[in-house]
């Protein structure tokens, strides 16, 4: 284990090209990086691919034949992705203070927004990611369903991309905020899966309710995303909805993440 | 360089760490010492901009650490070697840092072989490695952008003798070549091996600093007699002050009136030698056993 090397000579001559600050492209790349290299994110990407095609080959059983399209297979793998997404984003942020590595990170990145909005970018393209990914199993079940007699109708409405792209990045960010807000990861996965619910729960049984749960219960101002077709209205109750659960989250958390000691 | 200016850390009402002013200059290692809890980590977090100071401030290189640009390349940092994610590879550790820094990849094998991390051990979890390993790639991380200050909280922690001799000898190179190390201990003995200058810290509070050599001077004279009483009265009777110290008694005289003492009262002495260790040993006790340490102040 010891070897006699001499320790490296520090340079007296300024280097101005390395005193730049990493950029904010360099720094998404790393915290992509992050997403994948231990074995718990390793994992949770795997299984978030594993779901979409587990979901996919169900339909490929369940699904009447003349059932068996393009955009029957892609809906319901969009659904079980999307609650898993939020849990990669939990864990990008948390994993920092649980493992306590956010010590090297603001360490080398002592602006902490930089790693913010860097942690953020990641995870809006491992959720446009995810799209693909939704997109490649639907299109093999599509195939394999021509070839055993369904109908394998290619037929899909630009929108439902654009719906589901919107859906997956908002699921993950709304994950983050939480993460952020919380930084301690069983805290943030349990209030993110259960305040939702809670509220469409008390939305439902309190009357008084009913009228604000269509705006912000997340459950229901996301569900015109599966289909091809969002009203304005329907845009304008998903954006107050998301303001609520993802935007203030995501403010305050930051703020706390800037203002917390390290140690 | 690493200029700390009147830094002071406030949890409540207790100051973890109070008016502490100190110089690290190129080219010297300054251990800064103190019992656990004396707010050495504090006061490095805070010149590492991870804790924001009560008041006060700190700057490295010229720069307050969160003005630096890149300061992976400035400065090397080892605030806690188990701070790191077990489940990454240590070669993943330090493939990220290199990324942020924007480090040539290449630097990564050299560094992990300079701490003598090689073969199989490079691509185990870190949840696999012994403090010691941690230590030293923690040592490779700092290293990674081949920064100009070194700053190290216990890096000796877990290292076996042969280790912390190794890192002496690291050490002492790196600021050989004018480069400046901040290294903390709570063990005398590690860093007086190594360090230059001395920093000192008790509860918070900067008890002694200065070259390593001033403060040991003074630190008076060792004596040991088989009849310790009768030294004593002897030493009591020419006016001289003795405090019993593990291997014998320190007086804070010259040895010559230390031994003429003996002589005149007819006392046989076994040992009689300046003390250095032992004297700042003795310093280090008495400057920071004042009052009971503070763990739990953080």
């Amino acid at each position: 284990m010891t070897t006699t090397t001499p320790a490296p000579a520090p340079p007296t001559v300024t280097r101005r090209a390395e005193r730049h600050q990493p950029s904010l492209a360099r720094l998404t790349g790393v915290e992509l990086r992050k997403l994948a290299d231990t074995r718990a994110g390793y994992w949770l990407l795997i299984t978030i691919g594993l779901v979409a095609a587990g979901i996919v080959t169900v339909q490929l059983f369940v699904l009447g034949e003349e059932q068996q399209n393009f955009a029957d297979f892609l809906v319901p793998s969009l659904l079980p992705v999307g609650l898993l997404l939020p849990v990669l984003g939990i864990l990008s942020i948390t994993a920092e203070w649980s493992q306590r590595t956010a010590l090297t990170t603001f360490t080398l990145v002592p602006r902490r927004e930089r790693v913010v909005f860097a942690k953020l970018a990641a995870m809006v393209l491992a959720a446009l990611g995810s799209v693909l990914v939704s997109l490649a199993v639907a299109a093999v079940a599509t195939l394999l369903a021509r070839a055993t007699g369904g109908a394998g109708d290619w037929s899909f409405d630009g929108s439902m991309l654009l719906h589901a792209a919107v859906l997956q990045v908002v699921s993950v960010l709304m994950g983050a905020g939480f993460g952020l807000l919380l930084l301690n990861t069983p805290l943030a996965i349990v209030t993110y899966l259960l305040l939702p619910t809670l509220w469409s729960i008390l939305g439902g049984m309190i009357s008084a309710l009913r009228g604000p749960a269509r705006w912000l219960d997340t459950g229901v101002t996301m569900e015109p995303l599966f289909g091809p077709d969002v009203t304005a209205g329907q845009w304008a109750r998903l954006a107050v909805s998301l303001l609520v659960w993802m935007v203030l989250p995501l403010a305050a958390g930051l703020v706390r993440t800037l203002r917390r000691e390290v140690s | 360089m690493i200029e700390v200016d009147h830094l002071t850390k406030r949890y409540g009402p207790l100051p973890a760490v109070d008016d502490v002013s100190f110089r690290c200059e190129p080219g010297t290692v300054t251990g800064f010492l103190g019992p656990n809890g004396a707010g050495k980590s504090t006061t490095m977090r805070m010149i590492c901009g991870l804790t924001p100071p009560t008041s006060g401030s700190a700057t490295v290189a010229g720069l307050p650490y969160r003005q630096l640009g890149n300061p992976g390349r400035e400065v090397g940092v080892l605030l806690d070697a188990s701070a790191q994610h077990v489940g990454r590879t240590g070669r993943e550790v330090l493939t990220v840092a290199a990324s942020t820094m924007g480090v040539d990849r290449r630097e990564v094998a050299a560094k992990l072989d300079l701490v003598g991390l090689t073969g199989p051990a490079t691509k185990r979890r870190v949840r696999a490695y012994s403090l010691g390993m941690r230590q030293r790639l923690g040592l490779a991380l700092a290293l990674l952008g081949d920064p100009r200050v070194l700053i190290l909280d216990e890096p000796a922690n877990g290292l076996d003798p042969e280790g912390i001799f190794w890192m002496r000898g690291l050490l002492r190179d790196f600021a050989d070549r004018g480069g400046t190390v901040l290294l903390s201990s709570h063990l005398l003995r590690e860093v007086e091996a190594v360090a230059d200058r001395l920093v000192v810290i008790g509860n918070g509070r900067v008890v002694a600093q200065g070259g390593k050599d001033e403060l040991l001077a003074g630190a008076g004279t060792l004596v040991r007699a088989r009849d310790q009483g009768a030294l004593r009265v002897a030493l009591d009777r020419a006016g001289l002050d003795a405090d019993q110290v593990t291997d014998g008694l320190l007086v804070r005289a010259e040895a010559e009136a230390v031994g003429q003492a003996a002589a005149d009262a007819g006392v046989a002495l076994s040992e009689l030698r300046p003390a250095s260790g032992s004297g700042l040993e003795q310093l280090f006790l008495s400057l920071t056993s004042d009052a009971p340490t503070r763990e739990d102040a953080r």
